[in-house]
C-alpha cells in the first residue's frame, strides 16, 4: 500500500539539514531530493527500503516500516567521528588517536599505471617521500619518512601487510618487493609517523611504520568487480648528443680527415637512443567477488597484468590471488580473519647500462653488421677480439642479455579475535602469520655476445654466461595479546589496555652458480648461503580517555633480537602521548565553526635493529674464500679462512622523538587538516667509521657512534568548496620540511676528520662525491668549487681555492647542498558533477641536489678516441669543452627541483546499468604528465642524488574500465 | 666453537695472512673486500705498496687521476690521502690477523684443543711464519710512518685504543722477533713454494740494519753484512736469466727468496703484479701477445730512463722500454706517450706461451730477492761495515752487472765504485720492484734539492722537499680513531 512518506535529512554531527541529498526507493526508479531546507516527500510502502545518499556522506539504507515521518542522520564519508583507523595491534577510534598517523584510503590513492603499491601514496602524505627507482614496470620505491633517521643502517620503514610486518630484505628477482601484491586488492595504507604511534613496533620503528591493509567482504549481497585498464607509455627525453653528421665534424675537427680516430666513422645515421626504446604498453585486469556465504563474509579476487617497460625487452607480468573469509562464531564472541595471498611474477630485467651505451655509440655506425661474428650486431673490435673498455652495442647488450626471475610470494594470516563470554569488555587475538617466497632467476648470454667476451686459460674463448639464482624466504609470525576496553561512566571515563607478546622469525636461503655458457668457466662458484634472525617481543599499551575531551597513551615494547649478543639483546622503548579535544570544550562544543580541534603532544623512543643484511654482525666469524682467491703452498692452492670484523657490542640505534601536533576542522569539516612539528634525535647511530688501527680485522667497522637530528614541519589542508547534489569539489594539500644535521660522527672529537665518504661515482676509480659529516645533513656533496671564466665557461681543473693556502689540494673540497629535499609539496584535487569525475595529483619536491654523473664522466672529449675505437659524447659538453672528467667540479651538481604532475584522470559513470546495483566506469588517465625542472639530466627525481642511467619514466596514457554489478 | 678447532683450519687462516700481500678479498679478483673505504682493487697491499715507493719517486708516472694518485705522484699527499690510508690500514689488517693466529697457536692453546705432537709442529711452524709477516708489516710500517700504533698478540679484539710506540722501540722489536725467528724457520730452500724460510729472515734483518741510522739513527752496517752474507752464501743463487724473474713462470727461477704469489686462475686481483704490468703496457705494444690486458696508464719519468746509459736493453738487458711512438719527457702528466713504457714484466712463459689469464697475471712479484743482498753488502761495506772487504763489494756488485750484460763488459773498476754509483745501480736492477723511496730516503735524496725528477713536489722541474715527507702521515681517519696518536711534522 502505497502512501507518502515525508522526511528530513540532516548532518549527524551538526544536526544541519542537508539539501540536495537524494532518497530513492530501493528495486524501483522512484526517487527525490532534498529542498532547501532538507526536506523530501516521496510514495512508498510500508516494506520498502529507502536509499538516502548524498556527496561526501555515507549513504543509508533505511526501512520505512510504519513510520510517516523520518529523521535521517547522514554522517560524512571520511570524517566520521566513529570512524576507525588501523594502528599496531589493533584500532583506535579516529576520535582517540593521540599520534601523528594518517590514513589514505582507496578512494585517495593515486591513479595510473601503477605496479608499486607505493607508488598509491606518493605525494599524499605529508613527511613521506617516495621516490621510486626509475620507470622500469615494477620498479622499487625508496620510502623516507620524515627524512630517515640513521647513515649506514635501513632508512626504509617498517612495512605491515594485514598485520604480518615483512622483511626488510628485497626479494631476490623482484625490483620491488612490495609489487608482489596487486594494488588493486589494497584498502588502505595507514602511515605511522610519530614515536607515539610507532613505539608499538619497538625496535623496529624508527623509520616510520605503513600499514597495508587488503580488502575484505560484507554482509549483503554478492557484488562482482572487473577492473582493468590498458596504458601506452612513452619517452618523452632524452639525452642530447651530437647527431651522425655532427659526430663527423667533431671527428674531423679534433683529429683530422685522415687520422686513425676519422677512418673508424662508418656511414650510417643511427639514433641509438631510439634503437633501444619503446613504446611501452600495459595492460592489467582484477576481477573480485565479495559478499558473504552462509553468514560468512568473503572476498576472492584474481588479477593479471602485463606491463611492458620503456626499455626494449623489460617485461614484467603478474598474477595475483587472494582470498578473505571473516567468519565468526558463538554470537560474534569469537571472530576469524582469514587472508590468503599468492602471487607468480614473471620479470624480465633489461640492463640500465644499455642507456649509456646509447649515448655513447657511435651514431655513424648502423646497430646490425652482417660480417660481425657477434650475433651479426655491430662491434668495435681490437684485432681479431672486441676492444676492451669501448661501448658496447646497446641493442645487443638488450638482445642478448636474457635475464629473466620467476617470483612466487604468499603472504598469510589467520587471526582469532576472541571476546571472552563472562567478560566481554576483554578480547583474545591470537594473529598466526606466514610469507613465503621462491625465486628462480636465470641469466644466459651466448657466446657469441661481445660484452660478454672471455678467454679462457688454455687460450679459446669461453664466453657468454649462465647464472642461476634462486631464493626462499620463510618468515612467520605468532602475535598475542589481550585487549581490555571499558566504560567507565562513573569517572566519565573509557579504558582501553592491551598487552601482549609477539614472535617472529625470519629464514632466507639464497643460491648463485654462475659459468660461461658452455659450462666451462666459472664465473661465480656455487654458493648457499642460509641465514637467519628473530625476533622475540613484549608489549603495551594504555589509552585512557576523561570526559571524552583529555587523552593519554602510553605504550612500551620490549624487544629482542637476535641479531645482537645477549648482553644487548633486550630494549625497551617507551612512549607517552597526550591529546587534549579543545573542540569539546564547553566553549567550542557548540561553536558553528569549529567542527574539530585537537592539541596532541607525544615524546617516545623508538630503535632501528636492521642495522645490516648480516644476521650476525656481532660475532667473529670466519668466512672461506672463494677458489679465485686462494693462495699458494707448494703444489696446493689453499682455500683461506678470513676472521670478520665484528662489534661484539653492536646493539641498535635509538630515536627520540618529540612531536607537537594540532588537527582543526572548521565548517562542520569542510576545512579540515593537521600541523605538526617534530624533533628526532638519533643516538648510538649504526655507523661505519673507521677503527682505531690494529683493533679489529678490518679498518671500518659498522658499530654505534654518533648522533643525528632530524626536525621539521608538516602541514596538511583538505578543502571541499564545493559540496551539492550534482557538483562536489575536494582538494588537499601538503607540505613537508625537514632538516637534517649530523651532530656526531667519531669517538673523538677531532676537528680535522673531515667525514665519511658516501655516493661513489662512476669516472675513475674509488672517487665519491658525498660526505657525511658532522654538523651538515647526511648525503651532502662534497666537491671543488668551480671557477669560470668571463663568459661563463667553466674553466678546466680551475677551482676556488678555498682554504687560501694557494694550491688546490683535496683540502679545499667543500660541502655543496644535500640530496634530500628542503621541502616537498603534494596537491590533489577531485571534482566529481554528476556522473563525471576529474582527479589530478602532483607533487613538488625542493631544494635536492643532484650529482650529474653520467655527463661528469662522459660530456668531455677524452675518451671521444681511443686507438680502437670512437665514441660518442652528450651534447652538453659544449657547456664545458672540459678535454677530461672533471669529476669532483661543483659544476655536475645541479638544484633539481621539481614540480612533477603525476596523474590526471576523467571518469564516466554510467549508473543502474544492468539494475541499481551496477555500474560501469570508464577513465582515461594521464600519468606522468610533465616535469618542470631546471635540471638537465633525464629526470631530476633521482634517489640519494646520484644521476647514473636512470631508468626513464615513461608517460602513459591509460583507458580505463570498472564494471561493477 | 672457534674454527682453531680444527687443526686443519689453521694452514686456511696462514694462507690468508700470506694472501694478505696480493688478495684484496676472499672472492677474487673483487668482492668481499677485506679493506675498506677504498676502491678495492686499489686495496692491495703490493699495491698501495708500489704507489707509495716507486709512484713517489722517479720510477713511474700515471696517467690517471684516482684518489689518492696525484698528490702521491706529485708529492703533496695529506694525511687524507685515500691510498696511504689503504697501505696503513693493510699493514695493520696484515698485523691483527697476524696477532689473532699468533694468540690461537700458542702451545698452551694447542694441547687444550688436543692436538697430537705432529699438528703441534706444524702448527708451531705455521705461527712462526705468522710471526715474520706481523715483523715484515711491522717493518713496513716503521719504514713508511717511524712511530706507529702497537700491537701484539696480547691486545685481544675489541674495542681499545692502543698506544704509538716509539720508532726506537719498534726497531728493538722487530729486530728482536727476527732474531729468534732465525732459529724457528725451516733452513734456506727446504719450504714449499709460497713460504718462507730463514733466508728471508736474513734478508729482512739485513734491510733493517743497512736502513737502521734513518730509523734509529745509529749505523748498523756490519750487521747487514752478517745478514746479507747469510743469503749469499745460501742454496740460493743469482738467476741468470734477468728477464726471468719477471715472467708468467717466474716461480721456475731462481734467486727470489719471498714471491709474493700471483695466478690468472686461483689468485686473482686487480692489485700487485697484475696493476703493475697491466698499467704499463698500452695497446700499441701488442699487448696481447704478452698475456696481458693493456691498460695504459703508468710510465717510466725521465731520470728512470737516464740511469741507463744505453737505455736501447742491447747492451745493459735490464733497461726494457717501449720507445716508439714515446716521447721521453713526460711534461704533461696525463698523456700516456710522454715517457717511456716500460716492459720489465710479461705475462708469458720462458717458451712465449701466455699466461692462464689476461687480465689477472700470474707473474708472482719478487719481494726478496738475492740480488739485493750483493748490492746491500757492497753498500755496507762502501759505508764503513765489516766483515767483508772492498773486493768483496765489487765483486758483488759486478756478479749483478755480468748478469745484466750477459757478459763481462758492464763490469766496473773499484775506483767507480762508489754510493753514488751503488744507488744509480739499485735503481736498473730493482726499478718497478717497490724499492726506490727507501733508498732515496737513505741516500738523503728523497726530499733534497740535490736530486729532482720531473714532477717531484709538483712542478716539471722538480722542487726540494719539507723534511717530513720523509715519512708519511698518520692517515686523518686514524687519528680520528684513536687519541693516543701524535702526528709528526704534518
Amino acid at each position: 500500500q502505497q502512501r507518502t512518506v515525508t522526511g528530513l535529512v540532516v548532518d549527524s554531527q551538526s544536526g544541519e539539514s542537508i539539501p540536495g541529498a537524494t532518497v530513492m526507493v530501493q528495486g524501483t526508479q522512484r526517487g527525490t531530493v532534498t529542498s532547501t531546507d532538507g526536506d523530501f516527500s516521496i510514495l512508498a510502502t510500508n516494506e520498502d527500503v529507502l536509499r538516502i545518499s548524498y556527496i561526501g556522506y555515507e549513504s543509508r539504507f533505511v526501512s520505512v516500516g510504519e513510520r510517516s515521518h523520518l529523521i535521517i542522520e547522514l554522517k560524512l564519508e571520511t570524517f566520521s567521528f566513529d570512524e576507525v583507523v588501523v594502528i599496531g595491534y589493533g584500532q583506535v577510534r579516529r576520535d582517540d588517536a593521540t599520534g601523528a598517523l594518517v590514513s589514505v584510503s582507496s578512494r585517495d590513492f593515486n591513479r595510473g599505471a601503477i605496479t608499486s603499491p607505493q607508488e598509491l601514496i606518493a605525494g599524499r602524505v605529508s613527511g613521506v617521500q617516495i621516490t621510486s627507482a626509475g620507470g622500469a614496470p615494477g620498479s622499487g620505491a625508496a620510502i623516507r619518512i620524515r627524512g630517515g633517521s640513521s647513515l649506514s643502517a635501513s632508512n626504509e620503514p617498517l612495512i605491515v601487510i594485514d598485520g604480518v610486518p615483512v622483511d626488510n630484505d628485497g626479494v631476490s628477482g623482484m625490483r620491488n618487493p612490495l609489487s608482489t601484491i596487486n594494488p588493486s586488492d589494497i584498502e588502505s595504507f595507514t602511515v605511522l609517523k610519530d614515536a607515539s604511534a610507532t613505539a608499538i613496533y619497538g625496535s623496529r620503528a624508527s623509520n616510520g611504520v605503513i600499514i597495508i591493509t587488503t580488502r575484505s567482504g560484507q554482509h549483503g549481497k554478492i557484488r562482482f568487480n572487473y577492473d582493468a585498464n590498458v596504458s601506452v607509455g612513452i619517452k618523452t627525453n632524452q639525452i642530447e648528443v651530437f647527431d651522425a653528421e655532427e659526430y663527423r665534424q667533431v671527428i674531423y675537427d679534433r683529429f683530422g680527415e685522415n687520422s686513425n680516430a676519422a677512418n673508424l666513422l662508418g656511414n650510417s645515421r643511427t639514433n641509438w637512443q631510439d634503437e633501444i626504446f619503446q613504446t611501452a604498453i600495459g595492460h592489467d585486469h582484477n576481477f573480485s567477488m565479495a559478499g558473504a556465504y552462509m553468514d560468512v563474509p568473503y572476498r576472492f579476487s584474481v588479477g593479471y597484468s602485463d606491463q611492458s617497460g620503456l626499455l626494449k625487452t623489460s617485461d614484467m607480468k603478474r598474477y595475483t590471488a587472494s582470498m578473505n573469509l571473516t567468519p565468526t562464531f558463538f554470537d560474534d564472541h569469537l571472530k576469524v580473519t582469514l587472508s590468503l595471498r599468492g602471487m607468480f611474477n614473471e620479470n624480465r630485467f633489461a640492463p640500465t647500462g644499455a642507456i649509456g651505451n646509447a649515448i655513447l655509440y657511435d651514431p655513424t655506425k648502423p646497430v646490425f653488421d652482417e660480417n660481425s661474428p657477434y650475433g651479426g650486431y655491430t662491434t668495435w673490435m681490437d684485432g681479431d677480439r672486441p676492444a676492451s673498455f669501448s661501448p658496447v652495442n646497446p641493442v645487443a647488450q638488450l638482445n642478448q642479455r636474457d635475464d629473466t626471475s620467476e617470483v612466487f610470494r604468499s603472504i598469510g594470516s589467520a587471526k582469532f579475535d576472541y571476546r571472552f563470554h563472562f567478560l566481554p569488555e576483554l578480547v583474545a587475538t591470537l594473529n598466526l602469520g606466514y610469507d613465503y617466497s621462491n625465486t628462480d632467476g636465470t641469466v644466459v648470454i651466448p657466446e657469441n655476445a661481445a660484452f660478454a667476451y672471455r678467454r679462457a686459460a688454455d687460450g679459446t674463448d669461453i664466453s657468454g654466461e649462465h647464472r642461476v639464482y634462486t631464493q626462499d624466504r620463510k618468515n612467520q609470525l605468532l602475535d598475542f595479546y589481550l585487549n581490555y576496553n571499558r566504560d567507565l561512566p562513573t569517572i566519565q571515563s573509557r579504558i582501553d589496555l592491551m598487552g601482549g607478546y609477539s614472535w617472529q622469525h625470519f629464514w632466507r636461503e639464497d643460491y648463485v652458480h654462475a659459468t660461461s655458457i658452455n659450462r666451462q668457466y666459472l664465473i661465480a662458484p656455487e654458493r648457499t648461503i642460509p641465514t637467519e634472525n628473530y625476533l622475540v617481543s613484549f608489549f603495551g599499551r594504555m589509552n585512557y580517555s576523561l570526559m571524552e575531551r583529555y587523552l593519554l597513551t602510553l605504550t612500551v615494547r620490549h624487544d629482542g633480537t637476535s641479531r645482537f649478543s645477549k648482553d644487548n639483546r633486550f630494549g625497551t622503548f617507551p612512549s607517552l602521548a597526550a591529546a587534549w579535544r579543545i573542540n569539546q570544550e564547553s566553549f567550542l562544543q557548540n561553536s558553528s565553526v569549529v567542527s574539530n580541534l585537537r592539541l596532541r603532544l607525544g615524546y617516545g623512543v623508538t630503535g632501528q635493529q636492521y642495522i645490516t643484511s648480516d644476521n650476525y654482525p656481532y660475532l667473529a666469524r670466519y668466512s672461506l674464500s672463494q677458489s679465485t682467491a686462494r693462495y699458494r703452498f707448494g703444489d696446493d692452492w689453499v682455500t683461506m679462512a678470513r676472521p670478520s670484523g665484528y662489534d661484539a657490542n653492536l646493539k641498535w640505534e635509538e630515536t627520540t622523538t618529540y612531536n607537537v601536533g594540532v588537527d582543526f576542522g572548521f565548517y562542520n569539516e569542510r576545512i579540515n587538516g593537521s600541523i605538526e612539528l617534530y624533533h628526532r634525535e638519533t643516538t648510538d647511530l649504526i655507523n661505519e667509521i673507521p677503527v682505531a688501527a690494529g683493533t679489529n680485522f678490518t679498518n671500518i667497522l659498522l658499530t654505534n657512534v654518533g648522533s643525528l637530528e632530524n626536525r621539521g614541519v608538516e602541514f596538511n589542508l583538505n578543502l571541499r568548496p564545493v559540496v551539492t547534489s550534482d557538483l562536489f569539489w575536494e582538494t588537499g594539500f601538503n607540505f613537508t620540511y625537514n632538516k637534517n644535521e649530523i651532530t656526531k660522527l667519531t669517538v673523538v672529537d677531532d676537528p680535522g676528520y673531515q667525514g665519511a665518504y658516501t655516493g661513489v661515482i662512476s669516472g675513475g676509480t674509488g672517487n665519491y662525491a658525498k660526505i657525511h659529516s658532522v654538523g651538515k645533513p647526511a648525503n651532502s656533496f662534497f666537491v671543488y668549487q668551480q671557477v669560470y671564466d668571463e663568459n661563463k665557461m667553466p674553466i678546466a681543473g680551475l677551482y676556488g681555492d678555498r682554504n687560501g693556502d694557494g694550491e688546490i689540494t683535496i683540502d679545499d673540497r667543500y660541502h655543496f647542498h644535500s640530496s634530500a629535499p628542503k621541502f616537498l609539496l603534494g596537491l590533489s584535487s577531485r571534482v566529481e558533477y554528476k556522473d563525471w569525475d576529474f582527479s589530478f595529483a602532483g607533487r613538488a619536491s625542493i631544494g635536492n641536489f643532484v650529482y650529474n654523473d653520467f655527463a661528469a664522466s662522459n660530456a668531455n672529449y677524452r675518451y671521444t678516441y681511443s686507438n680502437t675505437y670512437i665514441q660518442n659524447l652528450p651534447k652538453s659538453v659544449l657547456d664545458t669543452n672540459f678535454e677530461s672528467q672533471e669529476l669532483l667540479s661543483d659544476f655536475y651538481v645541479r638544484d633539481a627541483s621539481f614540480f612533477r604532475m603525476d596523474n590526471i584522470s576523467l571518469g564516466y559513470r554510467f549508473a543502474d546499468l544492468i539494475n541499481q546495483n551496477s555500474s560501469l566506469r570508464l577513465s582515461i588517465t594521464v600519468q606522468n604528465v610533465f616535469v618542470i625542472t631546471d635540471y638537465e639530466g633525464l629526470d631530476p627525481e633521482v634517489f640519494n642524488g646520484m644521476d647514473i642511467n636512470v631508468y626513464p619514466r615513461p608517460t602513459t596514457f591509460l583507458l580505463g574500465v570498472n564494471l561493477e554489478f | 666453537f672457534t674454527i682453531y678447532e680444527d687443526p686443519a683450519a689453521y694452514r686456511n687462516v696462514l694462507a690468508k695472512i700470506y694472501g694478505g700481500l696480493s688478495l684484496t678479498g676472499q672472492v677474487g679478483p673483487d668482492g668481499d673486500q677485506d679493506v675498506l673505504g677504498i676502491d678495492e682493487g686499489t686495496s692491495s697491499y703490493l699495491r698501495t705498496y708500489w704507489y707509495m715507493q716507486d709512484g713517489t719517486t722517479e720510477m713511474a708516472l700515471w696517467i690517471w687521476n684516482d684518489p689518492g694518485i696525484p698528490e702521491l705522484q706529485t708529492n703533496s699527499w695529506t694525511p687524507s690521502n685515500e691510498i696511504n690510508m689503504g697501505m696503513y690500514s693493510r699493514i695493520f689488517y696484515q698485523i691483527t690477523l697476524a696477532n689473532e693466529f699468533i694468540r690461537e697457536s700458542a702451545p698452551g692453546r694447542l694441547q687444550d684443543r688436543g692436538f697430537n705432537q705432529t699438528q703441534q709442529n706444524e702448527i708451531a711452524l705455521y705461527r712462526a711464519e705468522a710471526r715474520f709477516l706481523r715483523a715484515l708489516s711491522y717493518y713496513h710500517a716503521m719504514d713508511f710512518y717511524r712511530s706507529v700504533p702497537f700491537v701484539t698478540e696480547d691486545d685481544l679484539v675489541g674495542a681499545f685504543l692502543p698506544d704509538q710506540i716509539s720508532t726506537q722501540d719498534l726497531f728493538d722489536y722487530i729486530e728482536s722477533e727476527l732474531l729468534e725467528l732465525e732459529d724457528l724457520l725451516v733452513e734456506p730452500l727446504q719450504n714449499v713454494y709460497g713460504r718462507i724460510d730463514k733466508a728471508a729472515v736474513w734478508m729482512l734483518l739485513a734491510k733493517l740494519y743497512l736502513n737502521a741510522e734513518v730509523y734509529i739513527g745509529t749505523a748498523k752496517y756490519t750487521e747487514t753484512i752478517t745478514y746479507a752474507k747469510k743469503v749469499i752464501d745460501s742454496p740460493y743463487e743469482l738467476e741468470s736469466n734477468y728477464e726471468r724473474l719477471f715472467m708468467a713462470d717466474n716461480d721456475q727461477a731462481k734467486g727470489i727468496i719471498f714471491p709474493v704469489v700471483a695466478d690468472g686462475i686461483n689468485a686473482q686481483t686487480w692489485g700487485g703484479v697484475t696493476m703493475i704490468a697491466c698499467s704499463s703496457w698500452a695497446s700499441d705494444m701488442n699487448a696481447q701477445a704478452f698475456g696481458i690486458n693493456p691498460w695504459g696508464g703508468n710510465r717510466a719519468r725521465r731520470q728512470l730512463i737516464e740511469k741507463f746509459p744505453d737505455y736501447s736493453g742491447e747492451t745493459d738487458q735490464r733497461a726494457m722500454f717501449f720507445t716508439q711512438d714515446r716521447i721521453m719527457s713526460a711534461e704533461v702528466i696525463a698523456e700516456f706517450s710522454n715517457g717511456f713504457s716500460v716492459m720489465k714484466y710479461k705475462n708469458i712463459d720462458i717458451n712465449g706461451i701466455p699466461g692462464s689469464n689476461i687480465e689477472h697475471l700470474d707473474i708472482d712479484f719478487p719481494l726478496f730477492r738475492i740480488a739485493d743482498a750483493y748490492l746491500m753488502l757492497a753498500e755496507a761495506v762502501l759505508r764503513g761495515g765489516s766483515g767483508a772487504s772492498s773486493s768483496d763489494a765489487l765483486a758483488a756488485v759486478n756478479a749483478i752487472r755480468d748478469r745484466a750484460f750477459g757478459d763481462e763488459s758492464g763490469r766496473i773498476l773499484a775506483s767507480e765504485l762508489t754510493l753514488e754509483f751503488i744507488l744509480d745501480e739499485r735503481a736498473r736492477e730493482f726499478y718497478w720492484e717497490a724499492y726506490r723511496r727507501t733508498d732515496l730516503v737513505r741516500f738523503g735524496k728523497y726530499t733534497s734539492a740535490d736530486y729532482l725528477w720531473e714532477w717531484k713536489g709538483g712542478i716539471y722541474e722538480g722542487r726540494e722537499l719539507p723534511n717530513h715527507f720523509n715519512w708519511f702521515p698518520i692517515p686523518a681517519s686514524d687519528m680520528a680513531a684513536n687519541p693516543n696518536l701524535r702526528q709528526s711534522g704534518y
